[in-house]
């Protein structure tokens, strides 16, 4: 029972991440009508701003280290510390969360000028080229960021108070040994408040109203007379934002390295084919059932009888459902289909 | 008297509680040329997917030669000997005229999978001949080199037929073969049609020009509102009062 | 008929054209410094592989992602021709392309159930499978990390049935006595390359190329005059991975041990890209787009900064200063960096690869540098094929 709990949230954990990938995905391939391959990218660039934070607030100087008597020796003291005491070793310490204020102006410009100044020149065109120039770019950032902060993953740490784990089977009764990391479960928490976010905001606002009918029929909605391009590249930009911020927010739980993009595309276009291309509670829905799925056979009562499951369950699930379901869980008829 | 070719009998179809059909029963005799007319709306095109098996009737079932047609894949149909003109036309838009027309000549030699390409290269010239024998008739010769993407919308349907013709099918099924065309390119196609007609193939005609219906048409059926209201020659057709009612009366 | 004789006349002429330009590498590689064996090789190998890809996606334009499965079950199953049977080249190769057709075979079948982004997603994940069960629970068979390799201890009954002395060290992968390595080994290659050539030159002009052709133009009218489209794209998908298996057993073949990351979806991905590189639905560009990126790999890859100093030593020092690093971005352990770049800018650009480029040139120059549009289909065809 316990062991079933835990691997509840951790399935819900990973699914959060996997789901707020795929949302992004299938917006812009909803709306916009492109398959990019380039999103995994925006998910590590998000991680690295908040590398690219942490480093900026922990600018040192070097100082003479009092606690050290018996020769004369130096350390570190980041300027923030040194000019605003506690509040800077605040700072510093939150710098994942406060991160994200970086991460949303930044992502912004990046989906705005990927949006302008290469997506809209492959709205036209057909889905393999739109594949292939997105792969592209992905390489090229991936390549970028690892000639700037090297190949190897850098430890983002999470704020002290959130560093150790909750204790999870206290709160539904389970009994006390049964704990949980205090950040999966923010992660988790803030997972869901961004895609309700998303979702209010198609459901809620003209804007979205207008998104939404622009993923239904993209033509008549043109025909309105309602500039479409521009809610393009609003909608673009949103996606690239969501994938920075749920870049950021992963980083205490995976260190980050220029590879992490590609790791997570290929999961989560898995995921957004199998919830049904173009249908956003399709992606949310697949992310959870993939990442519940895939906790669960990684139980060593469940490798036992299927030694070498927790490899394949994912690809496995899709397969199956897809053969099943010709057009996933809650995708329509005539998207993607030639 | 002649043979029946195709026979529809209580043809059911609704889609989400609207019904498109209901109980159609049609007869087509062998070497006639029945044209199914009706306002739009009235479930014409519905009727004919029906009949090649790309939608699958609620109930009744759809007879060819013999054949019952109902729940087959849609190549199975057209192996039995019924093709189709759509009436958007579903060419191979990247290859030129002559490639258009060989592949269906060679799907009908080679209808069944063979990877024995041998005896069908030694038979290209043969097939060949016979492609540029159908694009001369459809009146397409001269540009058979050229893509087929780059045709005009009369010529397109032109091209079209020729690559159901050239499957020499015992029924050929054409949906609004005239819709969208000047005056001279319809009387054109009422022409080859005609000479169509002298090879004893059966057709089944969705039109809605009257002019082409009447100078085509053996049999008329009347088609309103998922129903046949009418039906015979084209004269008792014509002066049919319920005809007139469902035409104009329906549009008020 | 003599329509007939007219276009195999044609076809031997090409493929002669070919035969000569591949044999002739050693020698036109050698001033663009292309010329070592294991970068030959390389090419003739993953010409293979592309060649084999083009014939299901350049065909028929479904888009695979998975067929790096069968270059390493091609790599697989050749490694283990080599430990259990003989060292000689030829089994391997047979039992590399056999089994990867099988595997071909199965997942075809399952695959080929849909079509678009959802044909892509299955192949992918079930190559990810592969990929994945290589590494963990079919260990005793890949060996896992380390990747499968040869031992002294290994069987190799054929061989011990015919020779009893027992040779130090390692054995080497021969055909009839030829050690595979080197020259000889790319001449093998590039012999099974140019009649993978002509295979693939064979289907593309066959009546069963031309329906696969059909098929990727409109799969719909293709149904409606009578054709049951599946078993066309089933063989097709075969054949092409049976190209990835032949491919997978050549590298196996000149350097025998195979390991799972050959099987990585990255794999897939490069197979592609050469695709749409060179010109996907051409005869030459699959070729010529595989050329290119192995030689990219090889040649930038090995420059470091102390090879730019040199290159750029005629410059002053303050704007050498500048110049290498960012220069250095590009090439070295950031070659990548110019294969993405590169590559967009060939999407972008030139969306029918290299061949469409080279098409647009001989064009522009055959109507005199005026307007190139009035080109006819048959031209450009032949330009392409």
């Amino acid at each position: 029972m316990d062991a079933i709990f835990i691997q509840i949230l951790n399935g819900l954990d990973k699914g959060a991440a996997y789901a707020l990938i795929a949302l992004g995905l299938t917006l812009v391939f909803g709306t916009l009508g492109i398959v990019n391959f380039a999103h995994g990218a925006l998910f590590m660039l998000g991680a690295f701003c908040a590398v690219t934070f942490q480093k900026l607030v922990t600018i040192s100087a070097k100082v003479r280290d009092e606690g050290v008597t018996a020769f004369v020796a130096y350390k570190e003291q980041p300027y923030l510390e040194s000019w605003f005491g506690d509040t800077g070793r605040i700072i510093i310490d939150y710098s994942v969360p406060l991160s994200i204020m970086l991460a949303i102006p930044f992502m912004l410009l990046v989906g705005y000028v990927m949006e302008r100044g290469l997506i809209k020149h492959f709205y036209k065109r057909p889905h393999a080229e739109q594949i292939l120039v997105t792969f592209g770019l992905a390489i090229v950032i991936q390549e970028i960021i690892k000639a700037y902060f090297g190949a190897n993953p850098i430890p983002q740490p999470a704020p002290d108070i959130l560093a150790g784990s909750a204790n999870v089977g206290s709160w539904v009764g389970l009994g006390d040994n049964l704990v949980y990391p205090w950040w999966r479960l923010i992660y988790l928490c803030f997972s869901g408040l961004i895609i309700f976010a998303v979702f209010a905001f198609l459901q809620f606002t003209t804007y979205g109203m207008v998104v939404r009918a622009g993923m239904r029929d993209r033509e008549t909605v043109g025909l309105l007379g309602i500039n479409i391009e521009r809610r393009f590249t609003v909608v673009f930009a949103i996606a690239a934002v969501v994938a920075g911020v749920a870049g950021v927010m992963y980083t205490p739980i995976l260190p980050p390295d220029y590879h992490l993009g590609m790791e997570f595309l290929v999961l989560s276009f898995v995921v957004v084919v199998v919830g049904g291309m173009g249908s956003l509670g399709g992606a949310v829905m697949a992310g959870f059932l993939l990442g519940i799925v895939q906790s669960f056979a990684s139980m060593n009562e469940v490798k036992e009888i299927f030694p070498g499951i927790d490899q394949i369950i994912l690809y496995l699930v899709a397969v199956v459902i897809l053969l099943v379901l010709p057009r996933g869980l809650l995708g329509r008829a005539g998207v993607m289909d030639d | 008297m002649n043979s029946l070719v195709l026979q529809l009998d209580n043809i059911n179809k609704s889609f989400g509680g609207l019904s498109a059909l209901s109980d159609i029963n049609l007869h087509v005799e062998e070497g006639t040329t029945h044209a199914i007319i009706g306002p739009n709306g009235a479930g014409k095109s519905t009727l004919l997917n029906v009949c090649i098996g790309r939608l699958k009737p609620d109930t009744g079932k759809v007879t060819f030669a013999g054949e019952v047609l109902t729940g087959r894949q849609p190549h199975e149909i057209a192996q039995l000997g019924v093709a189709r003109v759509f009436q958007t036309p579903e060419i191979f838009q990247e290859m030129t005229l002559l490639e258009n027309v060989m592949i269906p000549a060679f799907s009908h030699r080679d209808g069944a999978f063979r990877l024995n390409a041998g005896e069908l290269l030694s038979r290209q010239g043969e097939l060949r001949d016979d492609a540029e024998h159908i694009l001369e008739d459809v009146g397409l010769k001269e540009m058979m080199m050229t893509e087929a993407g780059s045709l005009s919308r009369g010529d397109k349907r032109r091209l079209e037929l020729g690559m159901c013709l050239i499957l020499r099918p015992r029924l050929l099924l054409l949906d609004e073969p005239t819709a969208g065309m000047a005056r001279h390119d319809t009387n054109q196609t009422i022409e080859l049609l005609k000479k169509i007609k002298s090879r004893g193939m059966t057709k089944v005609i969705i039109e809605h020009d009257m002019h082409v219906v009447f100078s085509l048409a053996d049999k008329v059926s009347v088609l309103a509102r998922g129903q046949i209201i009418a039906g015979g020659d084209p004269q008792s057709v014509r002066e049919d009062p319920k005809v007139k009612e469902a035409y104009l009366g329906g549009a008020h | 008929m003599t329509n007939t004789k007219k276009l195999l006349l044609n076809d031997t002429f090409v493929v002669i054209i070919f035969a000569a330009a591949i044999l002739a590498m050693p020698i036109w590689l050698d001033p663009i410094g292309g010329n070592y064996p294991d970068l030959l090789q390389k090419f003739a190998i993953y010409g293979i592989f592309a060649i084999g890809f083009n014939i299901l996606f350049g065909l028929t334009g479904y888009l695979s992602f998975g067929h790096a499965a069968f270059l390493g079950v091609g790599s697989y199953a050749a490694v283990w021709s080599f430990k259990l049977l003989t060292m000689n080249v030829i089994p391997a190769v047979i039992f590399g392309v056999l089994f990867a057709g099988i595997l071909a075979a199965v997942i075809g079948f399952l695959s080929l159930r849909r079509t678009g982004i959802y044909f892509s997603i299955l192949t992918l994940a079930f190559a990810q499978m592969s990929y994945n069960l290589a590494y963990s629970v079919l260990t005793p068979i890949t060996n896992g990390e380390t990747g499968l390799q040869l031992a002294r201890s290994d069987p190799r009954i054929l061989d011990r049935l015919f020779s009893q002395e027992q040779a130090a060290g390692l054995p080497s992968t021969d055909l009839f006595g030829e050690t595979m390595s080197g020259y000889p080994g790319f001449y093998f290659c590039a012999v099974l390359l140019i009649v993978c050539f002509y295979i693939s030159m064979r289907i593309f002009r066959s009546p069963f190329g031309l329906m696969l052709k059909g098929i990727k133009s409109n799969q719909n009218r293709m149904r409606y005059t009578g054709l049951n489209t599946r078993p066309y794209m089933l063989t097709a998908f075969i054949i092409s991975g049976m190209y990835a298996g032949l491919a997978g057993s050549l590298l196996a073949v000149t350097d025998p041990l195979a390991g799972a990351e050959r099987m990585q979806w990255t794999a897939s991905g490069e197979v592609v890209l050469m695709t749409i590189l060179g010109g996907a639905g051409t005869l030459v560009g699959p070729m010529l787009g595989a050329g290119l990126i192995k030689y990219f790999e090889n040649i930038f890859s090995a420059f470091d900064d102390n090879v730019l100093t040199q290159a750029f030593s005629f410059l002053p020092d303050s704007v050498l200063e500048f110049v290498v690093p960012v220069v250095g971005l590009f090439v070295g352990s950031g070659w990548h960096l110019t294969l993405g770049l590169l590559f967009m800018v060939i999407v972008i650009f030139l969306p029918g690869g290299l061949v469409e480029g080279f098409r647009r040139i001989y064009d522009y120059f055959k109507s005199g540098g005026g307007n190139a549009k009035t080109q006819s289909v048959e031209a450009r065809n032949q330009a392409g094929e």
